[in-house]
């Protein structure tokens, strides 16, 4: 298994905990502004990510010379969805608590950052879904 | 990669994209407010994500590595199997009218379940042990 896939595998489950945890914090009622992160936290953190981990490892090759097509595109795509997931996950809550406009850019640009994560997967992947 | 596996595959990335963006476009929404309409978009990005993205990307990924057989059509009837490809894509597609036609969503869902249907009919029989034919 590759570095860059054992990272995203094991990042996932560190975010499956979190959303796990803050799931006790969401059914005792000590919450503001979490559900959406404790959502994305399972869906974005968790499934996504081990997905894109998976992806990167077990797809067929992109080419002999890089069979896992470009490896900096893999780890941007890395370092782009945890700090897109993490600034939002800041954010939200406190957004959701105290409206401010620094708050409130910072989800947009945590937004921005997931976006190209999922870009830069895409970009990365497309190629290696092909026929035999 | 069998060629059907690669429609589902580069089917649920495409979704993937767009969920994100419509994603984005939400969180931005949520951070600086500028154009309520975008709200719009969240059961459309649930849709892609969920539908879209997440289950057509098993779907492919199932069809391509589940056992496969050593009698006949290796990976089983793959004309049901596109049938489902099909379903899942027109029910989510007919999904998006519906802030036009009510009832396109649940027409889209019918379409879905088919999908669902179909698809495991088409791939019961390959999960199997290993060893049987």
């Amino acid at each position: 298994m590759p570095l860059l896939t054992r990272i995203f595998i094991k990042t996932a489950m560190i975010c499956l905990a979190f959303a796990l945890v803050l799931g006790i914090l969401l059914a005792s009622g000590m919450t503001n502004g979490l559900f959406p992160v404790y959502i994305h936290l399972l869906v974005f953190g968790w499934l996504t990510q081990l997905i894109f981990g998976v992806t990167f490892w077990m797809f067929p090759k992109h080419s002999v010379e890089k069979p896992r097509g470009s490896e900096a595109l893999g780890w941007w795509t890395y370092a782009l969805l945890n700090i897109g997931l993490l600034v939002r996950a800041i954010a939200e809550p406190i957004q959701s608590m105290q409206p401010n406009p620094f708050g409130g850019w910072l989800l947009v640009i945590s937004a921005v950052i997931q976006f190209m994560a999922g870009l830069l997967f895409v970009a990365n992947s497309w190629g290696r879904v092909k026929e035999k | 990669m069998p060629r059907l596996s690669v429609w589902f595959i580069r089917a649920s990335l495409l979704y993937l994209l767009l969920g994100f963006l419509f994603g984005a476009l939400l969180l931005a929404q949520k951070g600086i407010s500028f154009y309520s309409p975008v709200w719009y978009l969240f059961p459309l990005h649930m849709e892609f994500l969920l539908v879209g993205w997440l289950v057509q990307l098993a779907m492919g990924v199932a069809f391509w590595v589940f056992p496969r057989f050593s009698i006949g059509q290796s990976r089983g009837n793959k004309p049901l199997i596109w049938i489902s490809f099909a379903l899942i894509n027109v029910g989510i597609l007919i999904g998006i009218l519906q802030f036009w036609f009510p009832i396109a969503l649940l027409t889209g869902r019918v379409f879905e379940v088919g999908a669902g249907i179909v698809f495991a009919a088409g791939l019961w029989r390959r999960v199997k042990p290993h060893g049987v034919l």
